[in-house]
Order: structure tokens, then C-alpha cells, then sequence
């Protein structure tokens, strides 16, 4: 490399801002990548980088003016273009053919070859798209199809298997973007979300929910319906059934990895009314029996 | 054909939201990351440089650059038609 003041074209006493804009105006001209066929240009670039590269740092200059440094001193190892790989005799899968699509739409020779030569668009197969699809419990256990909105304004229709779990992830095949030249799309990864219902507590796979239940239906032992997370069921209270009483519904809480199902459990609490009933009031105070039993003596349940 | 992404990153100076940015307007066709440390194509790498290059050292605008983008792919193209004449012509003379 020769003086970085002669390459750029400017005076040694030239401004900070002179020199940049004598960069710019040849490295523009120069840059190898706008310059695909001109084997030259690389090597001009590269003494154009390199004397902005030492002049367009104050420290750098003030070193060279004082002879201290060189311009070899600002010498980068050869860098590697896009040229190198975008070239003609390479798989490129950004070029196209929208340049010559009216030359070779002729029916002679010349149009073949450069059919021919379109046609041999690199392969290269579509990036994976990941999306998150939120469901409810009972969709998580009896299955759905959704229908998600894609940021390209597309629709996905997805069906969502009964059982599956929170934070699994489901693949469509070639649902995701397009690849290039005869390589496939890629595919869509929906990862699902279970949202928790609010009327269970969760552990696990197991639910608890708590259930009122009358004092009459608590004493004589009824059937009563209960809520599971995709519909209401029969439930047989035994008689004399306690407040905090845990009855399971087994096999009717969230899907399981692996199959099957957790269990429900229906924690149950007996609600009197909110007023005094006084034909209760009145059997209370004559039941001997009642007023005989403890409970803090003989536990609960 | 592939470089670890995160080495190319810190070695070009182009940070990953910039080089997001990029594959969301299609300047960079996103790249398959099956591994724990992804990788990217190396076409790829060096697309990216010539973008940072256009962007940084020339000031050209992310509209300018669209369009230069555009007219180097159509050259490209041109370029491998050229090729394949050139070949054809030289190998079947007349």
C-alpha cells in the first residue's frame, strides 16, 4: 500500500469529515460486492479500507503523520466477500432470474440455456416457524382444532390430540416457510400452552376442587353433581359425610405424561343457610345425641 | 458452510437483534438451528457483512438498501446465465 493520503485522493491537511466522504465516494465504486465480475476491485478496496481505516482515527493519524507508524500498520488478513460465495458456479439461493425471465421465455436455443440455467435456483430448505397455541383444560384432555392467526395474515389450522400436556409441542410438516429452488418448506412447531381453570386447584396432574354441599345432603348421604373439567358428573355422598371431606374421581384430572389421567379430588364443605331456621334451631337444641358427641375428642371424618 | 453464529457476530460487530432485524425484513433468509449452538451458513455470513458494510461504512438507508439487495440478486442471476452461455457456447461451438 502506498501513501493513504494518495489513495484517498485528499490532503494531507484534509479534515476528518473530508476524508470520510473521499471513503465513501470510492468505496462505493469499489466495494467488490457491487463489483461481482471485477477481479481488480478487491484488491483497490482493500488499500482504500485500509488508509480510511488508519486515517479516520485521530490516534492512528497523528501516529502516521509523526512517522511513527506505517501504512502497513493498518493491514487486515483478506477478508472474504459475498461475491465468493454468491458466485455464478455456486448454489446461491438469493439470486434470481426476474433479469433475463423475458429472454428466456423465447423458443430457441439461447432461451433453453438460460431456462436451464434458471431452473438451477440453489436448494435450500424453509425455516422451521415456531408459534404458541393456548388451550384450555378441556381442550388439553378431549382435544381441539384451532385455528391460528399467522403474523403474515395466513391461517394454520392445527388439531390439537386429546392428552396433551403443557409446554409439548406439536410439528406440521411443510407448514413452514418456503424453501428454494426443489428444497421443501420448512415446518410450523406449535408449542401448547394448557391454561389453568380456575375453578380447580392444580398439583401435578392432580385437581382439587371445592365443592358446598347442603347440611341435609351432608347428613343423609345424596348424590350429588359435581364439575370435572369437561362436564358435570354424579357423585354418591356416603351419609354423615364432615366438612373437608376429600372424596377422588379418579382418572378425571389433567393428562398424564405418557397417558392416562390424574385424579380429581372434591374437597367438600357443608354451607347452612344464611338464616336461622328455627324448626332447625329447635331439633338442635333438643338433640341429646348432637350435643353428646365431641368432635375435638374423636377427630374428624 | 456453516460458522458458529455467535463467533461470527462478535467478530463482524453485528449484534443478534440487528442481524433478527434482518431476517425479518428478508434480507437474510433465517437459517436452521438444530443445535444447542447455532450456526449460520457462511453465503449467509458474508450477505451480512456486504449489509453491514452498505449500512455502516456507505450510510445507505434501510430503503436503499432493499434496493440494492434487489439489483445484486438480479446480477447474480444474470451472472449464472452468463455462465451457463459461456459454457454451452465454448463446449458446442457453432
Amino acid at each position: 500500500m502506498s501513501n493513504p493520503y494518495v489513495i484517498l485522493g485528499v490532503e494531507p491537511t484534509a479534515s476528518g469529515e473530508e476524508i470520510t466522504k473521499a471513503y465513501r465516494r470510492l468505496a462505493k465504486k469499489l466495494h467488490p460486492d457491487l463489483n461481482p465480475g471485477d477481479k481488480a476491485a478487491e484488491e483497490r478496496f482493500k488499500d482504500v479500507a485500509n488508509a480510511y481505516r488508519l486515517l479516520s482515527k485521530g490516534e492512528n493519524r497523528k501516529r502516521f503523520d509523526a512517522g511513527e507508524i506505517d501504512e502497513a500498520g493498518a493491514e487486515r488478513p483478506r477478508q472474504r466477500y459475498y461475491r465468493d460465495y454468491a458466485g455464478a458456479d455456486r448454489a446461491n439461493p438469493y439470486a434470481n432470474d426476474e433479469a433475463f425471465g423475458d429472454f428466456a421465455a423465447g423458443d430457441d436455443p439461447f432461451a433453453e440455456i438460460l431456462r436451464r440455467a434458471a431452473s438451477a435456483r440453489a436448494n435450500r430448505r424453509g425455516q422451521d416457524l415456531h408459534y404458541r397455541s393456548p388451550i384450555t383444560l378441556a381442550e388439553s384432555i378431549a382435544g381441539a382444532s384451532k385455528r391460528l392467526g399467522l403474523p403474515s395474515g395466513d391461517t394454520l389450522d392445527v388439531t390439537i390430540p386429546a392428552g396433551i400436556i403443557d409446554g409439548q409441542t406439536l410439528r406440521l410438516k411443510g407448514k413452514g416457510a418456503p424453501g428454494t429452488g426443489e428444497a421443501g418448506p420448512g415446518d410450523a412447531l406449535i408449542e401448547v400452552e394448557v391454561l389453568p381453570d380456575r375453578r380447580f386447584v392444580r398439583e401435578g396432574d392432580d385437581l382439587t376442587l371445592e365443592w358446598p354441599i347442603s347440611l341435609t345432603e351432608a347428613v343423609l348421604g345424596e348424590a350429588i353433581r359435581v364439575p370435572t373439567p369437561t362436564g358435570e358428573v354424579t357423585m354418591t355422598l356416603p351419609p354423615s359425610t364432615s366438612s373437608g371431606a376429600r372424596l377422588r374421581l379418579k382418572g378425571n384430572g389433567a393428562p398424564r405424561r405418557g397417558g392416562g389421567r390424574g385424579d380429581q379430588f372434591v374437597r367438600l364443605k357443608i354451607v347452612l343457610p344464611r338464616q336461622v331456621d328455627p324448626e332447625l334451631s329447635e331439633f338442635v337444641t333438643n338433640w341429646e345425641a348432637g350435643k353428646a358427641f365431641n368432635p375435638r375428642e374423636e377427630g374428624v371424618g | 458452510m456453516t460458522i458458529d453464529l455467535e463467533e461470527f457476530l462478535a467478530g463482524s460487530g453485528i449484534d443478534m437483534r440487528t442481524m433478527e432485524h434482518w431476517f425479518a425484513r428478508e434480507w437474510i433468509m433465517q437459517f436452521q438451528a438444530e443445535d444447542a449452538r447455532p450456526r449460520i451458513p457462511e453465503i449467509d455470513a458474508a450477505r451480512a457483512i456486504f449489509i453491514r458494510d452498505l449500512k455502516l461504512d456507505f450510510g445507505v438507508n434501510d430503503e436503499g438498501i432493499e434496493i440494492v439487495l434487489h439489483l445484486v440478486d438480479q446480477l447474480h442471476g444474470l451472472r449464472r446465465a452468463m455462465l451457463a452461455l459461456h459454457t454451452e457456447t465454448v463446449k458446442r461451438p457453432g
